[in-house]
């Protein structure tokens, strides 16, 4: 079944065409990863796909649901981990998951139970008393994806989850965000080639607004002639392919 | 549920950070200490306890205006406020999340400027206690000022309109620190068409027992509160949609 059905999905910002005419599908327990250089439009995307930004054109479908028509409800099944670490940083790490869990509405033993399941899948035991604003980025990170997860959502957008991390924690993540894979669809954004080979079903590569292409990481290594979707997205994105 | 949630999170932001509390405490108390040391040495009308506390409890107030507009401006910029928006909550949480956690603690500045000032000597009555109560609509007024301002302004252009130009405008044009009858002309006139003059001249007639004049006063801080978070409304409104 289909999780996303983007149909014609555009944003334009004044003179400038952020996304453009995009469509395509992403199946339910996917990771699908967007790749692209700067201003390519992932994050514009993700954004309107999220409900935070209205598209100029088009529509998209998550779970059936229009985001443009019943975005209250897609909000309810939905979570974001944006760019940087969105979290208080004036709350400890478990007044951080316990303000997510009182947004969505969680009774106490609910809230109990999915601060100690997220605790001990994102490993936040060690940190959990100090405050957000303390920790360093990569724990951030990591209660950032926690505080995404509380709302228990069907569909979950990582806008760079990894962006700045060292190699250690960019690998701790990994490991959770694989973890993930198959129970929630995923849509991640990644300017590291590696890390969307890693982890993807999918992957859409994205350049001035436009879908380049849209395929699995073997193929789209297959169709360029290339061993590494490094080389295959620099050979897309200049043109050599598309 | 998610108000309630959401006003207790900025409540926690607000008074975990020391330097808010010492504006907030620390400011009133060291003002009430210095002028009733002048006041001791030097009498003046003007700087009487039951005359003196309710202005400064009223010029401490100013300082929730700094508290809600840099905490909005903050978050307003940052990824935390992108993944709230993308939760169910509605304009109404995110307005009344961000008021109501500042009325108890301008309700607990209010308190400690007058214990403070009943160490010093001021003579405890129910007036004080009715006072205290009228502190919801002056800091309504403060509040309002700062949504405004955190709506529309970073944090930089919080920290100078309403930390240095706003504290500075209300102390002056509030008659707390000089009687603006010395100026008169339009200086007064200004005054009395803001609400900062109305505000503590409704305290301190609340605090002397004079309750007639209570009322008037009170309009005008009700109506430009009223006025201040219709405006303020609307603009965080609009800067969401655009977010």
């Amino acid at each position: 079944m289909d999780s996303i059905r983007i149909e014609g999905l555009s944003k334009q910002y004044r003179d400038v065409l952020a996304v453009d005419n995009l469509s395509l599908t992403i199946k339910e327990g996917e990771l699908f990863s967007l790749l692209g250089l700067n201003g390519a439009g992932k994050t514009t995307t993700i954004k309107m796909l999220s409900c935070l930004s209205t598209p100029s054109g088009g529509d998209a479908y998550l779970l059936g649901k229009s985001i443009l028509r019943d975005s209250a409800y897609v909000k309810s099944f939905i979570a974001v981990s944006p760019q940087e670490s969105a979290v208080a940083p004036g709350l400890s790490v478990h007044e951080n998951l316990e303000l997510m869990c009182g947004i969505h509405g969680f009774t106490k033993e609910k809230r109990c139970a999915k601060i100690n399941e997220l605790t001990a899948l994102l490993n936040l035991g060690g940190v959990i008393k100090r405050k957000a604003g303390k920790l360093s980025g990569g724990w951030q990170r990591r209660l950032s994806i926690a505080m995404a997860l509380i709302s228990e959502p069907k569909i979950l957008f990582l806008d760079e989850p990894t962006l700045g991390l060292d190699v250690i924690a960019r690998s701790e993540l990994w490991e959770i965000i694989r973890a993930l894979k198959g129970n929630i669809t995923i849509i991640l954004t990644t300017h590291y080639m590696e890390e969307a080979e890693a982890l993807s079903d999918r992957i859409a590569i994205m350049k001035d607004g436009r879908l380049l292409t849209c395929d699995t990481p073997d193929a789209i290594k297959e169709s360029t002639g290339e061993n590494s979707i490094e080389n295959a997205f620099i050979k897309i994105v200049k043109g050599a392919i598309i | 549920m998610r108000m309630i949630t959401f006003a207790k999170r900025n409540f926690k932001e607000i008074v975990r950070d020391p330097l808010n509390l010492a504006f907030l405490f620390g400011f009133p108390v060291v003002l009430l200490l210095l002028l009733s040391a002048i006041q001791a040495n030097i009498p003046i009308s003007m700087f009487e306890l039951d005359h003196l506390t309710p202005g400064i409890m009223v010029f401490g107030l100013t300082f929730m205006t700094l508290f809600s507009a840099t905490l909005i401006s903050k978050d307003r910029h940052s990824s935390f406020m992108h993944r709230l928006y993308t939760t169910p909550m509605t304009s109404a949480d995110f307005i009344l999340g961000y008021t109501l956690p500042l009325i108890p603690i301008a309700i607990l500045e209010g308190v400690a400027c007058y214990i403070f000032a009943a160490i010093l000597g001021l003579e405890w009555n129910i007036n004080i206690l009715i006072s205290v109560l009228f502190i919801i609509p002056i800091a309504l007024l403060y509040i309002g000022i700062g949504l405004l301002c955190g709506s529309i302004l970073n944090d930089k252009q919080v920290g100078g309109i309403c930390g240095a130009l706003l504290t500075n405008v209300s102390a002056w044009l509030s008659g707390i620190w000089f009687d603006l009858d010395l100026i008169g002309g339009v200086f007064k006139n200004v005054a009395y068409a803001l609400p900062f003059v109305h505000a503590v001249e409704m305290e301190r007639a609340i605090v002397s027992g004079n309750f007639e004049n209570v009322w008037i006063h009170l309009l005008w801080v009700l109506g430009y509160a009223t006025v201040l978070i219709a405006v303020a409304i609307f603009l965080f409104l609009k800067q969401m949609k655009r977010q």
